[in-house]
């Protein structure tokens, strides 16, 4: 596969939160807002690319009875970078994620990648594969939590880039629906995301029917005029 | 064969009628059963509970309008999203702004019903995950209760007829109050022991009994030699805050008597809901009154809140309910646990719509286990 393929696997086709749909706790808790699930979203993509860099790194060395002992290590060690770093650099995100980021080391998400690609794979695709899905899992847990925030209490919050809060929907006569804040919120967005991803799914899918069926119909009509009148005579009377 | 076969089926001969008990007729009839309960929650509520319920009729019409233009058919004559505008807005406080309604009933028609594929396939009672929902998104809107215009003229000065809490509100804060604010437990258990069951807490706080009460009460404990504490009629006849289609019990079961003779709704939802509800209430109804077991007031429970309201004409919903008989008991007698809990135990005043969401999920699970006998021929038994 090309490396752009790679990566965009995990953008859509393979995307952790809409297609693998492994790991949704973390994806639940920390979409409140758009803040919060951007860190999160990049804590998660520093840990899985470190883990599939260093699991495909050391699959050859690693007996199969102990490697998921193993991936847990890898995996914690850069956990507690990770939370180290977030409680050093933007305490106010590390006090408001909890303890969602220490919980990044059970993520199914991660375990599953280094299972499934990590151990089989070399350390480029390995790479890229953990981009494409922590750049997959970024897009949507961020989108959640933008929807979510701005449903449930008409803002987006942009605290971790240093800005303020953009107002959409003024409290003066936006009520908020809490529920958007809520744990059923969450479901009831993620549900619909997963709907409108398998819509687009299916239209791509009949646009790419539709093409290569136009294709064939143009090799068609072209053919005899490369190969010859003898195969089409009979068509014509 | 020796013996006769004892024949468990039999079957009239032609011509047979078809009655047409579709699901218009049933959606249609049982909207027709609730107008007198929500006439008399429109007629002592006033302008504002109108505007909800009809605000919550708009909603639901509307959304399956548009639901049925997105998918190509129309169901909107069915009467379906009639009923469930109809039952959120009477399950509203009456004076919640109109957002409440609206987001309530698009959200019961548009996510709760046309999302699983329509009527038939929800597996969640559609009107009843609207008010959950607007519970959970606005819960200061949710607790706009006005006291009805019938007991607000004769209300003694203390009482708040523009903020009437209802009476489980009050119940509910009072019991809740005394428990965070009591020195010891002995403290607390002693001064709820002398609050003496919740008719008698409302009596505390001067909750209004109309001269109406007043007189049957007496009347009636002259009858009978005893000493009828006023309150309990009121709460009957619906002289009381409260959503608006829930406050007249006598009303709402006037109109459950139509549907069970009608044989629209059957005996098993109600009678297990209700039954269970009413012997958990006798038997620990008395435990956040610190009285003990076999304490508990019964009748203020059945009478106060919804719950008479969702026994005849939530629960017995068709669609998010169980197929037979024992799995309706069991479904019948979980809402009423799970009501009696929250009212109990729980933060809430009362929950009795939360309930019969959580027994819908159990609904696949009885049915599964209690399914019903495949028709064999029934063999007689060897004497």
């Amino acid at each position: 596969m090309k490396p752009l393929g790679e990566i965009g696997k995990g953008l859509f086709k393979e995307n952790p939160i809409l297609v693998i749909m492994l790991g949704l706790c973390a994806t639940l808790a920390c979409s409140t807002n758009f803040s919060d699930a951007l860190g999160m979203g990049l804590a998660f993509s520093f840990v899985i690319v470190g883990s599939n860099v260093v699991i495909s790194l050391v699959r050859r060395l690693v007996p199969g009875q102990v490697r998921i002992p193993v991936y847990i290590t890898v995996i914690a060690t850069l956990v507690t970078v990770a939370d180290y770093v977030m409680k050093a650099f933007v305490p106010d995100l590390s006090r408001s994620l909890g303890v969602f980021v220490p919980l990044i080391v059970v993520n199914c998400i991660i375990m599953g990648r280094a299972e499934a690609f990590a151990s089989k794979n070399g350390v480029w695709r390995s790479f890229l594969d953990g981009l494409g899905m922590g750049i997959g899992f970024t897009v949507v847990i961020a989108l959640i939590g933008i929807l979510r925030g701005l449903m449930g209490e008409g803002t987006i919050s942009l605290s971790l880039l240093g800005l303020k809060d953009i107002t959409v929907l003024s409290d003066k006569w936006y009520p908020g629906v809490l529920i958007f804040i809520l744990a059923p919120g969450a479901f009831l967005v993620i549900g619909f995301l997963i709907a409108l991803h398998h819509k687009i799914g299916d239209l791509l899918a009949t646009a790419k029917a539709r093409k290569t069926q136009s294709n064939l119909r143009q090799a068609a009509t072209a053919s005899p005029t490369v190969s010859g009148e003898g195969a089409s005579t009979d068509d014509r009377q | 064969m020796m013996k006769s076969e004892k024949r468990s089926i039999t079957s009239a001969s032609a011509p047979y009628i078809a009655e047409g008990a579709g699901i218009r007729t049933v959606m249609w009839t049982v909207s027709a059963c609730l107008v007198p309960a929500l006439a008399w929650g429109l007629a002592v509520f006033g302008a504002r509970a109108i505007l909800v319920v009809a605000t919550a009729l708009a909603g639901a019409v509307l959304t399956e309008l548009a639901a049925n233009a997105i998918r190509g058919k129309v169901t909107v004559g069915d009467g379906s999203a009639f009923l469930t505008g109809l039952v959120i807005g009477m399950s509203l406080p009456p004076a919640a702004p109109v957002y409440v309604p609206l987001c309530a009933s698009v959200f019961a028609v548009a996510v709760v019903k046309h999302a699983s594929g329509g009527l038939g396939a929800n597996w969640m009672n559609p009107a009843m995950a609207g008010r959950v929902f607007a519970l959970l998104s606005f819960p200061a809107a949710m607790s706009a209760w006005i006291a009805p215009a019938t007991i607000a003229e004769g209300a003694g000065p203390s009482f708040d007829a523009l903020s009437g809490a209802t009476p489980l509100s009050v119940v509910k804060t009072t019991v809740s109050s005394i428990g965070a604010g009591a020195a010891s437990q002995e403290a607390a258990a002693s001064a709820l022991r002398s609050l003496g069951g919740p008719a008698a807490l409302m009596a505390v706080h001067h909750y209004p009994v109309t001269a109406f009460d007043g007189q049957l009460s007496k009347w009636l404990g002259g009858l009978f030699g005893v000493n009828v504490r006023p309150g309990y009629f009121d709460l009957f006849f619906g002289n009381t805050a409260g959503s608006i289609g829930e406050i007249s019990v006598f009303l709402l079961l006037v109109g459950a008597a139509v549907l069970l003779a009608r044989k629209i709704i059957s005996w098993e939802i109600p009678a297990a809901l209700l039954g269970t509800f009413a012997l958990l209430t006798w038997v620990f109804g008395g435990v956040p009154f610190a009285t003990g077991l076999f304490q508990g007031d019964v009748l203020f429970h059945l009478f106060s809140g919804g719950i008479v309201f969702c026994a005849f004409f939530i629960a017995t919903d068709y669609v998010s309910g169980p197929l037979t008989r024992p799995g309706k008991i069991v479904f019948g007698a979980g809402v009423g646990l799970i009501a009696f809990l929250i009212r109990a135990a729980g933060i809430l005043p009362e929950g009795a719509s939360v309930a019969i969401i959580v027994m819908n999920m159990f609904v696949p699970l009885i049915d599964r286990f209690l399914r019903p006998k495949r028709t064999v021929i029934a063999r007689e038994k060897t004497t």
